[in-house]
């Protein structure tokens, strides 16, 4: 899958591949379903609503102080021995930390998961400058292996089967047809462990930076993430501006929530805390630690007086594995980084509306999505009003709006509207159906809808109140 | 249909002798899509309404509540129909509507819309009711304490004994209203069966526009409601009629595809057809009330 898919793409293709692929399908099924009932149960054994609301209101606090908090940050991190970088755009993002690597005379890189280094292209950019770039999670290892971007922010490959993994290996590492997990996860890790040694750079994201100590937060269940952030020499972090929290104290609550939000477990295997380079006398981490932040669009949101909210998600994947559209179509769909229904509420934000089309209009409003957001983002009003601006920016269908326009109209005018009704009651819809604009959609996946033999509001006994 | 005392004595008796008044006169917004497509179940939702001793308007005026619009993001047609619908219920002290979405629509969006368009008919929010939710809430027939009854709720009808029914909880009546248990309880006050349904509260796939702008997308969601059927059930019911359109005209589609024999919508329970009925909670409610 070489010829990755772009927002525009959206639609029909992606759904039948899903359809008509029952292996994928099971699959992505199988792991968001498991995923989502892993989360229902966690989060039943909080006071849900209470900690919901601490997080909302944790995240917003520091997204309406960045001004304060971003220069708190980089002075606790400068204490720390950390360089800090900032980048506004993507671009910028990729040069330095290629610039980084090129000081260091950097080769090899070893990649923890990280969704902003996905969203910036960081690997094509690095691997243009000549690097070697292995990524280290096992999910991430195996689309690496495919070619393939993540499906998921959080299970990259779950759209893969252990078939589609037991074949991978087969072809690339000769392990047998039938191998266990165990076996095929031993393999990685041990190609892996090689890659380790050899990195002469780990580049991860955050989960999380405290301001007033400049730590990193970075959760995961496999490892991978401390060994890429302490063997090699130098480690980049490369952090959205809206990962800050105010205080360390925060970090305790919030991966937490992020881990029975994500897979339902009440902490991650591993969290590591990162508080800078290694320092005399102590034995392992990196002689460089950088912190890239990055803005990529972040303050152009944060102006906008709705669709800021979405900047306080910390990319838990809850309301992919709750969505319903998801599930249908699997990540690729959504043709960028970040799918599901944040990625749908992101994609305006970063890429610009005209590039995420149709993503905001690629859901049934079913509202499924609000309902486990940990920090409880009105995702399907910011869908909404990411359809509203669309409309604005005369980005939807000219027909759409003339629809609207006439149903509006006629909507003004009780027996105007009466009329219109009548006609669509009286029209042949299986027939003509097809050709009409808006049941043109509908056909074809479903037999066209049956109005009643007359409508209600002309039934004689109301008719006599009436017009 | 005639009111029926009889009926009404129990069901005063029921809610208690001081129960809390209750609404005696409503106004009915059938709206658009039901009146277009579930008229029947207006209908039935009207008779239901009366046969309890509630007085219906039916008033002039009322076309669309504007919910596809909002949802499309047309915002400024939804606030023209968010202000005709306001004004021609402006005078009603309980609106009912037999769809969960349209008072979704007007429950959740219509004081930012309206305020935005600073229509003199503020406040039809609070007075927008669902069906079912009505009936529980304001009419009270199931009594206070009914959420105590779980699975041997009081009993206000006998129609539907032995009628096997799964309930579609369309997500705007259950996520913006929170309305969940009350349908189900009602449908079995009056003898249904409501069986289990894994993912009852999982979207059909409607969506209004979303089912036209990505078919295949919106189809699939319906199939997968499809597939967790359970066997031998008499109905598939919902209080929101785009719903039943989306689930029973992927059911027909799916139907003919097969050859087999397409479902009807007629609401008479038939257990030997493997096919169930989709039919709107008000015309179940109406024949197990007796209505």
């Amino acid at each position: 899958m070489s010829e990755r898919s772009r927002p525009s793409d959206y639609g029909a293709e992606s759904a039948r591949i899903v359809r008509d692929d029952p292996g994928m399908r099971t699959s992505i099924t199988g792991a968001v379903r498991s995923k989502h009932e892993k989360r229902q149960a966690a989060w039943a054994e909080i006071d849900a609503e209470a900690w919901r609301d601490w997080a909302r209101d944790v995240k917003t606090h520091v997204l309406t102080h960045l001004d304060r908090y971003l220069p708190q940050a980089e002075d606790a991190l400068l204490r720390n021995g950390v360089k800090v970088h900032w980048a506004e755009t993507a671009a910028q993002a990729c040069d330095v930390v290629t610039r980084i690597a090129a000081d260091h005379g950097a080769r090899r890189v070893v990649k923890a998961k990280s969704m902003l280094t996905e969203e910036i292209g960081l690997n094509e950019s690095l691997e243009r400058a000549g690097l070697e770039v292995r990524e280290t999670d096992l999910g991430e290892y195996i689309i690496q292996l495919l070619d393939e971007p993540p499906s998921h922010i959080v299970g990259p490959s779950l759209h893969r089967s252990l078939e589609d993994c037991r074949r991978l290996f087969h072809d690339r590492f000769g392990t047998p047809l039938d191998a266990s997990p165990e076996t095929l996860a031993a393999t990685a890790r041990r190609i892996l462990r090689d890659d380790f040694l050899q990195a002469d750079m780990g580049v991860s994201g955050a989960n999380f930076l405290a301001a007033d100590t400049g730590t990193i937060a970075l959760i995961e269940n496999e490892g991978n993430i401390r060994i890429s952030t302490s063997i090699p020499p130098v480690h980049v972090a490369v952090v959205g501006i809206e990962k800050l929290v105010p205080k360390f104290e925060d970090l305790a609550g919030l991966i937490q929530l992020t881990a029975r939000s994500a897979t339902g477990q009440a902490i991650g295997n591993y969290v590591s805390l990162i508080q800078g380079p290694r320092r005399p006398g102590e034995r392992d981490g990196p002689d460089e630690v950088h912190v890239v932040f990055v803005d990529n669009g972040r303050t152009r949101l944060l102006a906008d007086e709705h669709a800021w909210e979405v900047l306080r998600c910390v990319r838990c994947g809850a309301c992919l594995n709750s969505c319903p559209v998801y599930r249908q179509t699997g990540g690729h769909a959504y043709g960028w980084a970040y799918s599901g229904p944040i990625g749908a509420i992101l994609a305006p934000g970063i890429l610009g509306l005209e590039a995420a089309m149709p993503l905001p209009f690629a859901s049934s409003l079913c509202g499924a999505c609000a309902e486990v957001c940990p920090v409880r983002i009105p995702i399907p009003e910011l869908l909404v009003y990411w359809r509203e601006r669309a409309v604005e920016e005369g980005l939807t269908p000219t027909v759409d709006g003339v629809a609207m326009k006439v149903w509006a109209a006629l909507a003004e005018h009780p027996g105007a509207f009466g009329v219109a009704s009548d006609v669509v009651g009286a029209l042949p819809l299986e027939g003509a159906g097809r050709k009409l604009p808006v049941l043109r959609g509908w056909m074809g996946e479903r037999a066209a809808p049956v109005p009643s033999p007359e409508r209600f509001l002309n039934t004689s006994s109301r008719k006599e109140e009436g017009t | 249909m005639p009111y029926s005392d009889a009926a009404s004595a129990r069901l005063s008796d029921e809610r208690g002798g001081d129960a809390p008044r209750s609404p005696t006169r409503v106004a009915f917004f059938a709206t658009c899509l039901a009146d277009r497509f579930f008229a029947d179940a207006c209908a039935d939702a009207v008779r239901i309404l009366e046969h309890l001793g509630v007085a219906v308007d039916v008033p002039d005026g009322q076309t669309c509540c504007g919910q596809p619009a909002y949802n499309a993001g047309h915002r400024a047609e939804a606030t023209r129909m968010a202000r005709q619908t306001a004004k021609a219920f402006a005078a009603a002290d309980h609106v009912v509507l037999p769809s969960g979405s349209c008072a979704g629509m007007i429950r959740s969006f219509y004081p930012s819309l309206l305020r935005a368009a600073k229509s003199g008919a503020p406040g039809l929010a609070p007075r927008a009711h669902e069906l079912s939710s009505f009936l529980v809430h304001e009419l009270g027939v199931l009594g206070p304490d009914w959420r105590d009854h779980e699975g041997d709720p009081p009993r206000i009808g006998a129609g539907l004994e032995g009628v096997g029914v799964v309930y579609h909880h369309g997500c705007h009546a259950l996520r913006e209203l929170g309305v969940h248990d009350e349908p189900v309880a009602l449908l079995r006050a009056c003898g249904a069966d409501v069986v289990p349904w894994g993912g009852d509260t999982e979207c059909c796939g409607f969506g209004g526009l979303f089912s036209t702008k990505f078919p295949e997308v919106s189809s699939g969601m319906a199939d997968r409601k499809l597939d967790a059927l359970p066997p031998d059930i008499d109905f598939v019911t919902s209080a929101d009629g785009g719903c039943l359109l989306q689930l029973s005209g992927r059911a027909r589609h799916l139907a003919r595809e097969d050859g087999a024999q397409a479902p009807s919508a007629s609401p008479t329970p038939r257990t030997s057809n493997p096919a169930p009925g989709f039919v709107h909670l008000a015309t179940l409610l109406r024949r197990g009330l007796g209505a």
